[in-house]
């Protein structure tokens, strides 16, 4: 689409719009930014200084706080296992969610809808609800000899499927049905068999989809905190799950609680402002196609 | 139709790993939270065994006062929010329809939040609102004189945790509704234009009618989400002064892990499921037959 510049006539009710708008957005930029620009603030401030009244601009930097948490072990072993978790059930939850999406838009299944809508469900019970079963299970159901799926990365793997596959379903199913049917069909004709078809067809172009499907739903992981801090307790915990331990323990140290809450929270900004565009659609979709 | 049978096997192969999975880790413990909600089981108490008890945790869930005042705590605050989000969201969208020099850059800048974990973002409000160096404390005992202790005043505490809440989602809302109204066709905005209609009177009767949909699901996922909240209230208040920010999310959690109190904490959640369920369906009734009263 091309734009076409027209030239309008100076009035001032619009120039006072613009202005408007401006103030507007600058104040909710500022509103948004506040509170993260105070935490890398915090970060930055000795055991000393951080009871000092608040600046706006930051007068020193404290790396230390920074070179404690990176060099705590205990932290090292969270944000892996947060990278491995987030990593492979967003890579699960895209794999899975693509096939179903494509049996659910592709295929006459019977009860299709009512599965979708099931599948939808699962989100929305209170997650303290499912912690105990889930709990009862992964310590007295799912043991073999010594091992259990308590405290493992691949049981929170698998339990952060409950709230990211129904979301991946949900998000894909919009996408794959804005790709004519036809292409498959044309495929199948041609002597392609249904892996060659979402393999090499639909799939790349699904591409873009797929990759916000991944991203959202790896934020998502990388976020959690409930199940991981119930469902782990010392080999599995994740970096959100650091962030509460800081609290709880006596004394807590301002400075390394808001080096460790940036840690954790940088990941996921840096991915939102690389692929903003994409999520704006991405999170959107599905809410548009109704 | 033999073959189609059999590509319809093809489909259900696809599917069946996403049933299994969410069988496995959504029904069988949903199951189990049904069983439980009919025992006594405590393993901390001096009778360490599940014992069978019917309907008892219900009949006690009813009088239970703790129980009640979190409930009504979660439903003021899920109106609150999702009020204030709805407005400010629906605002805020009708202001980025417009193009404007650097309308991503500051699009961007305010979505952030949404990605920030919710663990992080009431260790962030906590950090804003702590006693001696947070700012806003600081701000308005120096500039108003005015005290603000969340630890103390719960009207400060409430609000803001509200203000946490808006600050978190308001980003979601606009962009779902912005999407709602950029998929909007125009011509019946244009339509009503030509017949002389004036700008809230647009608003009034063809804009809200058309994005009636989208304002919906909105509103259903923000109602579900707002009335299961735990991680950023407990990092922020929790639960206090007292219990006056202690919402229903974060009492299920101290029952269920605090105090173990497995079977009475399964019947309170499955009580607050089914009363979301019954909410959110009351919510569809309303706006589908608002819906029909608008489009005849």
């Amino acid at each position: 689409m091309t734009k076409v510049k027209r030239r309008t006539r100076f009035s001032w009710r619009t120039q006072l719009g613009n202005v408007g708008t401006y103030v507007l957005w600058t104040f909710m930029t500022l509103f948004t930014l506040g509170p993260i620009y105070w935490l890398f603030s915090v970060s930055s401030r000795s055991p000393v200084q951080v009871f000092d009244k608040p600046t706006i601009l930051i007068e020193s930097f404290y790396w230390e706080n920074y070179l404690k948490v990176f060099n705590d072990r205990v932290v090292r072993d969270y944000l892996i296992n947060s990278l491995v978790v987030s990593t492979t059930n967003a890579a699960l939850v895209t794999v899975l969610g693509f096939f179903a999406a494509y049996a659910l838009t592709r295929f006459k299944l019977a009860g299709a809808s009512n599965i979708f809508f099931w599948t939808i469900t699962n989100r929305m019970g209170p997650p303290a609800a499912f912690i105990l079963p889930l709990f009862l299970i992964m310590t007295q159901v799912a043991v073999f000899g010594d091992w259990m799926l308590f405290d493992t990365r691949t049981g929170l793997i698998l339990i952060y499927t409950l709230f990211n596959l129904p979301f991946a379903i949900w998000l894909l199913k919009g996408i794959l049905e804005g790709i004519p049917i036809e292409l498959d069909e044309a495929a199948l004709i041609d002597r392609a068999n249904r892996f060659q078809v979402m393999t090499r067809i639909i799939a790349p172009l699904a591409a873009p989809g797929l990759a916000i499907t991944f991203i959202l739903t790896w934020i998502f992981a990388w976020n959690e905190y409930l199940f991981a801090a119930t469902l782990s307790s010392a080999n599995a915990r994740t970096i959100t799950t650091r962030l509460a331990e800081y609290v709880t323990s006596t004394g807590t140290n301002y400075g390394e609680l808001a080096a460790v809450a940036f840690i954790a929270t940088l990941p996921a900004i840096i991915v939102l402002v690389f692929v903003q565009r994409y999520i704006v659609t991405g999170l959107t979709f599905g809410a548009v196609k109704d | 139709m033999k073959s189609k049978r059999n590509a319809n096997r093809v489909g259900w192969w696809l599917l069946s790993p996403s049933l299994v999975l969410l069988v496995l880790v959504g029904i069988v413990p949903f199951l189990y939270v049904i069983f439980l909600g009919f025992h006594e089981w405590n393993v901390f108490s001096a009778e360490r065994g599940r014992t069978f008890v019917g309907f008892a945790n219900y009949a006690d869930l009813v009088f239970d006062q703790p129980f009640i005042e979190a409930a009504g705590r979660s439903i003021l605050f899920t109106v609150v929010v999702v009020g204030v989000e709805l407005v400010l969201g629906f605002l805020l969208a009708q202001s980025l329809i417009k193009d404007f020099r650097g309308k991503v850059i500051f699009r961007t800048l305010y979505i952030l939040p949404l990605v920030v974990a919710p663990i992080a973002v009431g260790a962030t409000w906590r950090l804003m609102t702590a006693q001696g160096f947070g700012p806003v404390p600081h701000f308005l005992k120096e500039v108003f004189g005015y005290d603000f202790n969340i630890g103390v005043n719960s009207g400060q505490a409430w609000f803001t945790v509200v203000l946490m809440d808006v600050w978190h989602w308001t980003p979601f809302v606009t962009l779902t509704l912005l999407a709602g109204i950029l998929a909007m066709p125009r011509d019946p905005i244009e339509a009503a234009q030509v017949d002389g209609a004036n700008k809230w009177q647009i608003y009034r009767h063809v804009t809200i009618p058309a994005l009636m949909p989208i304002i919906f699901i909105t509103m259903f996922i923000r109602i579900m989400d707002s009335l299961k909240v735990v991680e950023e209230v407990y990092m922020l208040t929790n639960g206090g002064p007292a219990s006056d920010t202690t919402f229903i999310g974060l009492h299920i959690f101290r029952t269920v892990l605090q105090k173990t109190d497995w079977g009475y904490g399964s019947s309170m959640s499955l009580l607050v499921l089914y009363l979301t369920i019954v909410v959110s369906w009351l919510l569809h009734t309303v706006v589908t037959n608002k819906m029909q009263q608008v489009r005849p």
